[in-house]
């Protein structure tokens, strides 16, 4: 029992992880029909930005921020200078174009920081602490929570209580008509990438501590359970990237604390090939959600 | 009195073959123009290419003594001029209350809706229903009254009647001469419903085949035989 209730908090703070990760998958997804495959290749970049940073400055928090910072730029530069130009007559060149992106990004941080891993601190221990003499939870774990509880929160904020949330709402679902109604719709995109990026960029700050470390490849496992997650809840439903990312945790949780963790990674990817043959339009969908 | 809108000598096109050629009209301030054609006849090409959906084209396009050639599409509606595209363009996936906000959103502050629901009593019932639970009536109310809540002072409307139960129409062809009446609004209104248009048009304009066929007042146009038998088809 103790066990069960261990790996089940383990679980739900991988799972807070995938959730934010598949939220910035979900986001870009609503805004352009496109499923970001570079956004691990980005989130790991702007790892790097704080590993340098904070090497420079001597601070986890400044680093940290300056991940955030960067995923927002480097969110919007991609929009900007990349997908924009996209054309959107087949899905599949937005996805070469981002597999293009992965390369290139991958390729340039080897070469910048070369291709080992890196240990990537944690700003908070990562000994689970005793409740009820049960160790269940580590301040680190507490923290991740946290963090991606806040970014849940001032995400819905955001687009439920803002005219800006309004505004890139309505221009992700209908464009043209946004525009006759005065909305800069080029400028909610460049927006839309920019957050999703940012949150993005927090998902690998708060997963790669707790991985092997740094590499230009450390996203790579935790997209396809990220990507797992956001299909679950239907890739249209940022409600659903929550749920399915605290689904995908606490099921890989309970396969790798039961049957081993090698098996892990591959019980990911059989769950993704469970989802899309039971359930291809995901638990929180609204019909013809998807078309690819 | 100088035109609010002044098309002069537009010339557009699909890729190469133009669908409007030479198209000149005029919108006074406080005056409802119907553009009325067949299908095909290029109405609603001209009310893209006037707010700019369509890339720019020969002539002159003037409103308010600016030339909007080259002005963004999301800058027109900060001219004074709300387009209502045909189909209605409602976002099926926001309120109705979010759909409103919306149209005044470019304004600061933004335009109180307690008046657009006044106007449409039927909008306030239904506020916080999603666009697609509309009926087609309740979603032609929600574009206009989105579009008025940008407060323009040109209404660029296609096809309002699409679709329509007659009654529904009339009653936003009585809404419409009711807000020039009122409020000095100008209205271009591209109607295939050409009987309910020129009750309530000031001016009308025949387009065919990508020309102006006929221009005179609404109520000549409607009693002249000869031009309903061969354009308008009644």
């Amino acid at each position: 029992m103790d066990r069960f209730l261990f790996l089940t908090f383990d679980g739900l703070s991988r799972g807070a992880v995938y959730a934010a990760f598949a939220l910035a998958l979900v986001l870009i997804w609503r805004a352009t029909r496109i499923v970001n495959f570079a956004q691990g290749a980005m989130a790991v970049a702007t790892a790097y930005v704080a590993y340098s940073v904070a090497d420079a400055t001597g601070s986890y928090w400044v680093g940290f921020a300056a991940a955030l910072v960067a995923g927002l730029l480097l969110g919007a530069a991609v929009e900007r200078v990349v997908m924009r130009f996209i054309d959107h007559s087949s899905p599949l060149n937005g996805v070469v174009v981002a597999l293009g992106l992965v390369l290139i990004i991958q390729g340039v941080l080897g070469m910048i920081y070369g291709n080992e891993f890196r240990p990537a601190e944690a700003p908070f221990s990562r000994d689970a602490f005793n409740i009820g003499g049960v160790a269940l939870l580590s301040r680190y774990d507490v923290f991740v929570f946290a963090a991606v509880g806040a970014v849940v929160v001032l995400l819905t904020l955001l687009f439920t209580r803002t005219p800006t949330g309004l505004r890139m709402r309505a221009a992700a679902f209908a464009p043209d008509v946004s525009r006759l109604l005065g909305v800069p719709v080029g400028g909610m995109l460049t927006l839309g990438w920019a957050l999703a990026a940012a949150v993005g960029s927090l998902a690998g700050m708060l997963v790669i501590p707790t991985e092997l470390g740094l590499h230009p490849t450390a996203m790579d496992v935790l997209f396809i359970s990220a990507f797992t997650a956001a299909v679950l809840g239907g890739l249209d439903s940022p409600i659903g990237a929550v749920v399915g990312g605290l689904i995908v945790g606490l099921v890989l949780s309970y396969i790798s604390g039961y049957l081993g963790a090698t098996v892990a990674p591959m019980a990911v990817l059989g769950l993704l090939v469970v989802v899309l043959l039971g359930r291809p339009d995901g638990l929180f969908a609204r019909s013809k959600a998807r078309t690819a | 009195m100088s035109a609010l809108l002044e098309v002069d000598g537009l010339t557009v096109g699909y890729g190469a073959a133009p669908v409007l050629h030479d198209v000149s009209l005029t919108v006074q301030e406080g005056q409802i123009v119907a553009v009325l054609g067949a299908n095909g006849a290029g109405k609603t090409t001209l009310l893209r290419a006037l707010s700019g959906l369509l890339p720019p084209s020969t002539g002159r396009v003037v409103f308010d003594g600016a030339d909007l050639r080259g002005v963004k599409v999301e800058r027109l509606v900060r001219h004074g001029i709300a387009h209502v595209p045909e189909g209605r363009g409602v976002v099926t996936e926001l309120t109705v209350d979010e759909n409103l906000r919306l149209g005044g959103l470019w304004r600061k502050p933004q335009p109180p809706l307690a008046p657009i629901y006044e106007l449409f009593p039927r909008l306030a019932e239904r506020r916080s229903h999603l666009g697609h639970q509309l009926s087609g009536g309740e979603r032609q109310m929600l574009a206009i009254g989105r579009a008025l809540a940008a407060q323009p002072r040109l209404l660029l409307l296609d096809e309002p009647s699409l679709g329509l139960a007659p009654r529904v129409t009339g009653q936003i062809m009585a809404l419409l001469r009711d807000l020039r009446d009122r409020t000095g609004l100008a209205v271009l209104l591209v109607e295939q419903n050409v009987r309910s248009a020129l009750s309530i048009a000031d001016q009308g304009v025949v387009l065919s085949l990508g020309r102006i066929a006929a221009r005179d007042d609404a109520a000549a146009l409607a009693d002249d035989a000869d031009l309903r038998h061969a354009y308008l088809g009644f």
